[in-house]
């Protein structure tokens, strides 16, 4: 039980009065801009990673975490009571849970989906606990060309298995990875991209990029679409208490979606979307009242909830163990890392005790907060929802500039900024993820570096890649990921329904 | 984070959202030839990239050469798909974008890049926030202002400061921070 006693003391940790200061500034703040409409949590920690400039690694990981979960929860109550999912993982929870509200159980729908999240949060974070130092014994094993095939995997799965096109996807991806190359070559100090342009030679910040994309873009999305017309917001009806038949209805999806999310987020292919789908049919299935589905079926609402907050803990894993991450929120956590010089990998847990058991049991805690902070104080969040979205866009667009220029006070950042605001509103015009440029961004230097150490180590030859049994194997499975749907496809007619959205899960 | 859509129930197949087309799609067209173009410049300017003979090996061209080849294909995969009749929803076809909203905001984006060197943050958060507010449809021009310097201000000195960055103070920034810290920054 070595997981065990790290974990009593990562609790000894996140306890301290200031590090629960932190996960409750965090678990709020997620709680908020997940249900404000046009903020994502990537997009809030972007904003915040100046904060890695003051405080202590730990305390600013609780702080992200915090948003990253609450976020989860948040997201739903947007869903259920406006219809118009907060975050691109809840919604199907808008599915059932917008009818539930329409008939007088928002209620209901609103407590089933926060014990979910709070089930599955739980859950999901002892699947960290117990699944993360076995990962972490494995990856120890893993060189360089290793290392290398796992990122090419993960950059196969994150564009061609989300979203609706493999070739949009990679194109995101392509455009991303060359917003990473773009500046000083570590390794031999040659300029690489930089036409000249002096502030281009220490790249570009991954700030800018996914704040361009994720406010700026998205604000000129929603304007170019916005007919100035409210969204009804359904009133907060029905009691927060469920009954005996919602319980007897409810616990099952909580505990089936929590299977379906935790391993397909933990995998490199990560994702909340596709547990979430995938949680939503069987439910239809296994439902005894499946002609309820479409008017207001609390299974409908509970699993799917369960498997976003699963999934979402997931990810934490192979971002934590392997340095991998496969959410635009996982990759921007992990240039948080970066900027603290701290190497995510499987001797993070070694180096990083104190810092990855704390983050762990803060995970716990704020599970605790949010399922206080989304039933009692519920009402407070629906107050949110009227702010009208004139002001939030406004708001949206000077909190970005201030993050951004407050950098470097460059107007050469603020341009790029809107340039690629600007890029960020085609992509959603033209149906391009954009989730995949950040990870692109944060992890083609990392896949390049790996590269290169296996060239290296191999003297040059190239066959290395094919030849080690681990990176062997993973490069199949890449392929088997590139061409699998393709396959599938010709099998069958129908498809997984797996609308594309903002890309900010 | 998502702009607000209604979902419907049952969402689309891919085969039957891309109904069959014909033709050429100038918008896809566009963004294909975009594509493209960065393949050509980013495979350009791979080759201005010095390259020691010590780091013969996998120097620092291999990755972008790479880059630019997945580009241009990709770039021309998008070329084939534009020519067919583009990719794009029907949904997304068959949306008019707000002209006049998206030049208030980008209007209000310019502009606050203008001022802001020269004028100060609050100023030109103001700008920003009143013409994106415009954007969005509100009309209360003095009531935006007023919340958007008051947004200002308490991001320059909530934020800001609590995270230690350091925005362009400018007119009002000074004066305020000489009522209440009694120094001017800087």
């Amino acid at each position: 039980m070595h997981a065990f006693e790290q974990l009593l003391h990562g609790f000894a940790v996140a306890l301290t009065p200031v590090n629960l200061m932190w996960c409750l500034v965090g678990t709020t703040l997620g709680t908020a801009i997940g249900v404000l409409p046009g903020l994502g949590p990537a997009l809030t920690i972007a904003l915040l990673l100046p904060i890695t400039f003051k405080v202590e690694p730990t305390a600013a990981f609780i702080l992200f975490a915090g948003i990253y979960y609450g976020a989860m929860y948040g997201g739903s109550t947007t869903s259920i009571l406006l219809n118009t999912p907060g975050e691109s993982a809840t919604i199907v929870t808008a599915l059932e849970g917008n009818k539930m509200a329409r008939s007088g159980r928002a209620g209901a729908a609103l407590a089933t989906s926060a014990i979910g999240s709070f089930v599955a949060g739980t859950i999901g974070t002892l699947g960290i606990t117990f699944l993360a130092p076995i990962v972490v014994d494995w990856a120890l094993k893993f060189g360089p060309a290793d290392y290398f095939a796992l990122m090419l995997l993960a950059f196969v799965t994150v564009t061609a298995v989300l979203g609706s096109s493999a070739v949009r996807g990679m194109a995101a991806l392509f455009f991303g990875i060359w917003l990473g190359l773009i500046g000083v070559d570590l390794q031999t100090g040659q300029a690489r991209f930089t036409f000249g342009v002096p502030e281009l030679l220490d790249g570009i910040n991954v700030i800018i990029v996914a704040v361009g994309l994720f406010a700026v873009g998205e604000t000129l999305y929603v304007a170019s679409r916005y007919k100035s017309g409210t969204d009804e917001i359904i009133p907060l009806k029905g009691s927060l208490w469920m009954t005996r038949e919602e319980w007897a209805r409810s616990w099952k999806p909580w505990l089936r979606g929590t299977a379906l999310g935790f391993p397909i987020g933990a995998m490199p292919a990560g994702g909340a979307e596709i547990p979430t789908f995938l949680s939503y049919f069987l439910e239809k299935k296994l439902s005894t009242k499946p002609e309820e589905f479409g008017r207001g079926a609390i299974e409908g609402v509970a699993g799917p909830e369960a498997a976003n907050n699963a999934s979402a803990a997931g990810v934490l894993v192979p971002m934590l163990t392997l340095g991998l991450p496969t959410s635009a929120t996982a990759a921007i956590m992990l240039s948080a890392f970066q900027s603290y010089g701290i190497n995510p990998g499987p001797l993070l847990f070694e180096s990083q005790a104190q810092l990855v058991w704390g983050l762990i049991a803060s995970l716990f805690i704020g599970n605790v907060m949010l399922l206080v902070l989304n039933l009692p104080m519920i009402g407070l969040w629906v107050k949110m929802l009227r702010i009208p979205a004139p002001l939030l866009y406004a708001g949206i667009l000077v909190f970005a500039t201030i993050g951004t220029y407050g950098i470097t006070q460059s107007p050469v950042d603020l341009v790029l900024l809107y340039l690629i605001g600007g890029l960020g509103y085609l992509m959603r015009r033209y149906d391009f993820p954009t989730a995949p440029v950040i990870i692109g961004m944060i992890l083609g230097p990392l896949a390049e570096q790996n590269f290169r150490q296996a060239m290296t180590i191999s003297a040059g030859d190239w066959t290395v890649f094919f030849t080690r049994p681990i990176s062997a194997t993973i490069l199949v499975l890449a392929l088997l990921a590139l061409a699998g749907p393709k396959l599938l496809g010709f099998w069958q007619s129908f498809r997984m329904p797996a609308e594309p959205m903002g890309g900010d899960a | 984070m998502t702009a607000p859509q209604v979902i419907e129930p049952v969402s689309q197949p891919e085969s039957q959202a891309a109904s069959p087309r014909s033709g050429l799609a100038v918008g896809e067209f566009c963004i294909a030839l975009g594509a493209l173009a960065l393949a050509a410049v980013i495979l350009w300017q791979t080759f201005e990239i010095p390259v020691s003979p010590l780091y013969a090996k996998v120097g620092p061209t291999v990755m972008p050469l790479f880059t630019a080849f997945g580009m241009g294909l990709l770039g021309a995969l998008l070329m084939v798909s534009a020519l067919r009749g583009g990719w794009q929803t029907d949904d997304e076809k068959e949306t008019t974008p707000d002209k006049v909203a998206l030049v208030w905001v980008a209007a209000g984006l310019i502009l606050n890049v203008l001022l802001i060197s020269q004028t100060g943050f609050a100023l030109a958060s103001i700008v920003l926030f009143v013409c994106t507010a415009r954007g969005f449809g509100s009309r209360a021009i003095v009531r935006d202002a007023l919340i958007g310097l008051a947004f200002a201000l308490v991001a320059y000195f909530g934020f800001a400061k609590t995270l230690g960055i350091n925005i362009g103070a400018g007119i009002i920034e000074n004066l305020l921070e000489r009522v209440f810290f009694g120094s001017t920054p800087n």
